[in-house]
């Protein structure tokens, strides 16, 4: 290395004067990343997605409209915000709509692993949007976020299934109103 | 006791020993690369940029003031500092170049001021500035960046712009980094030859993720009393919002947290949730350990001196490039190679230049890369920063983005030496980077 710095200081200081002219337009390394997992989504029918700002590929917003299970015929929306530390953070991911779901609280946080204590930098977005699709299929009552969801899902199955058919078309459960989600 | 002058005697006693490593060659040395007579000279002349920013808020940091510490006595005559943060009263128990009367000063300022006195003949540049706020032609004047940052985003930055730097055609465009970082009793040393060995995005997955409870643990089964202050912070504090935006360095806010935590755990029976933990919790804040933050600076600046000396096989090249340090049962340490990433987005993958016509409608640029011989992608999605050029998906993307395909370049607001990223489903592993190069079209 002593030999390298020995050399023409003089000449390489107007080499670099010349090439740091100008700030030049650099891709980081989170917007590369982001632009890979968004060119491998695989969203299928029942998803897409919504861009506020074509420029801000950071900032999204998904639509689920499952085709089966108990949350049929609704669409839900989920803000996702990339912070520049992706993928060493995860996403940040919230429903935009106050749904009776027993992982996805009042406030639309979703309880998903891989959002928060299971994130590992080798997930990609797909992973997320997968995983937010399953809560809809397959709702989980033993980790619960809304623990009165949970509890009447634990119970009796068809009564949650009839509330969870009251929230979406607009109603109210135990004197909660929810927003309609029915399409 | 704060001596305000150096003892005249001190001086020529203090290189002493460092003289004899400095002159003479160890079982270690290269003979081909160490001349013993040039080492003094050559490290007096080296120009070394510490970057030690350290945020207040992590109650991370005092690697900053080790390192500047061992830089200077070491025989660095050099050296520039950036921080851009003030001194706290509780920094005052492990950064040591800082007294009570220096409360609310500049890091960056007081540090350089101690160690100039302190350590004679020494030039030491402070910046009371943020590591972005500089650019290229800033970096370009150092031979050597020693980092004790405690962000991984800084480091990320830091990294990208060294990598970016360098230009096989200028030698001195290589800038070795020298990385430290401390987690309470844990460490690590690292040093990273940009493009040549494995770079800091390459070892991202070194980084321990933060720990986190999963969020139905937190508003259901809590079990232990960061539970219940996290139930406070991402929960309560979401429903009630008593005030406008959380800030964790305001004590009203923190003790709106403290008070809900201890109503949740005294509801679950769980003792324990006190004001500090609380704070602690909410600003993750992981106790720093002077011990540990003065070994890692010690590591890194050995190495400094080993990469502007060849005195020693230095860490980092050609093998060995990371030591990790644990002193949480006694003392161990393992220093391995960390592979350099084929697919890194930073090193794996430096910008190629990319001949284009600035006539050229964004289509035929686009078709272009189904020709390009290294190539050859049959559906392209382009980026440039902060402009989504043409996305092939999803869907929505694709057709917000499909009336660019008939605007040239310039339209776009592309410029000579702008990058563009390149991705491609087909190639999942790879991105691509280009460096637009325009030519006049005939």
């Amino acid at each position: 290395m002593l030999k390298i710095w020995s050399m023409k200081k003089e000449q390489q200081k107007a080499e670099n004067a010349e090439g740091a002219a100008g700030g030049k337009k650099k891709v980081t390394a989170a917007q590369l990343r982001v632009q890979k997992d968004l060119s491998e989504l695989s969203l299928g029918s029942t998803m897409r997605t919504e861009f506020p700002d074509q420029d801000n590929i950071l900032s999204f917003i998904l639509y689920v409209e499952p085709d089966e299970g108990m949350y049929r015929g609704g669409r839900f929306s989920f803000n996702f915000n990339i912070t520049a530390n992706f993928p060493h953070e995860p996403p940040k991911v919230q429903c935009r709509e106050k749904i009776y779901h027993p992982n996805i609280d009042l406030e639309g946080k979703v309880c998903l692993n891989i959002l928060r204590e299971d994130w590992k930098p080798v997930l990609n977005l797909n992973a997320v949007i997968v995983g937010i699709q399953f809560l809809f299929l397959e709702p989980n009552a033993s980790d619960p976020l809304n623990k009165d969801a949970a509890e009447d899902l634990r119970l009796n199955r068809e009564s949650f299934k009839r509330n969870v058919r009251v929230a979406m078309g607009g109603g109210s459960v135990r004197g909660v109103l929810f927003d309609k989600t029915l399409k | 006791m704060l001596p305000t002058e150096v003892y005249p005697g001190s001086e020529p006693s203090r290189w002493k020993y460092l003289d004899r490593i400095r002159t003479r060659p160890g079982p270690f040395t290269n003979p081909d690369a160490f001349d013993g007579s040039l080492v003094a000279e050559a490290i007096e002349n080296m120009t070394v940029l510490t970057v030690v920013e350290l945020t207040s808020h992590s109650g991370a940091g005092g690697l900053g003031c080790e390192i500047l510490k061992n830089l200077a006595l070491s025989g660095f005559k050099s050296i520039h500092v950036i921080d851009m943060d003030t001194i706290d009263i509780s920094n005052l128990n492990r950064q040591f170049l800082f007294r009570e009367e220096d409360v609310g000063s500049y890091k960056a300022e007081v540090a350089a001021r101690f160690v100039e006195k302190r350590v004679k003949g020494v030039k030491i540049t402070p910046h009371n500035k943020m590591i972005q706020d500089f650019g290229e032609d800033f970096y370009m004047q150092f031979q050597v960046i020693v980092c004790g940052l405690d962000s991984i985003e800084a480091r990320r930055w830091i990294n990208a712009t060294l990598v970016n730097m360098v230009d096989e055609d200028v030698s001195d465009s290589y800038k070795p980094l020298v990385d430290g970082g401390t987690e309470g009793f844990k460490g690590q040393a690292r040093v990273i030859f940009p493009t040549v060995t494995s770079c800091i995005e390459c070892q991202l997955d070194m980084h321990a993720p933060r720990a986190a409870v999963p969020l139905c643990t937190i508003a259901s089964i809590p079990r232990q009393p960061e539970h219940c202050i996290e139930w406070a912070h991402v929960i309560a504090w979401d429903q009630e919002t008593p005030f406008p935006a959380l800030d964790k360095d305001d004590p009203e806010h923190i003790t709106w947290l403290y008070k809900k935590a201890l109503l949740r755990a005294q509801e679950f029976n769980i003792p324990g949730v006190t004001y500090s933990l609380t704070q602690g919790v909410v600003k993750n804040i992981i106790p720093a350990i002077a011990a540990t933050n003065s070994v890692i600076a010690a590591a890194c600046c050995n190495e400094a001196v080993k990469i502007g000396t060849s005195a020693a096989p230095m860490l980092g090249y050609p093998d060995e490039n990371y030591m990790m340090y644990s002193g949480n049962d006694s003392i161990y340490t393992y220093t391995f190679k960390h592979e350099k990433k084929d697919d890194c987005p930073v090193c794996g993958n430096l910008a190629r230049e990319l001949q284009v016509d600035p006539d050229w409608t964004l289509r035929e640029l686009v078709e272009s890369f189904a020709t390009r011989p290294e190539a050859q992608l049959k559906k392209p999605s382009l980026r440039g920063e902060g402009k989504t050029l043409y996305m092939q998906s999803p869907a929505s993307l694709e057709e917000q983005t499909r009336p660019n395909l008939d605007k040239t370049l310039v339209e776009l607001g592309l410029a000579e030496g702008d990058e563009i990223g390149v991705t491609d489903p087909a190639f999942a592993t790879v991105m691509f980077k280009f460096k637009l190069k325009f030519r006049i079209s005939e």
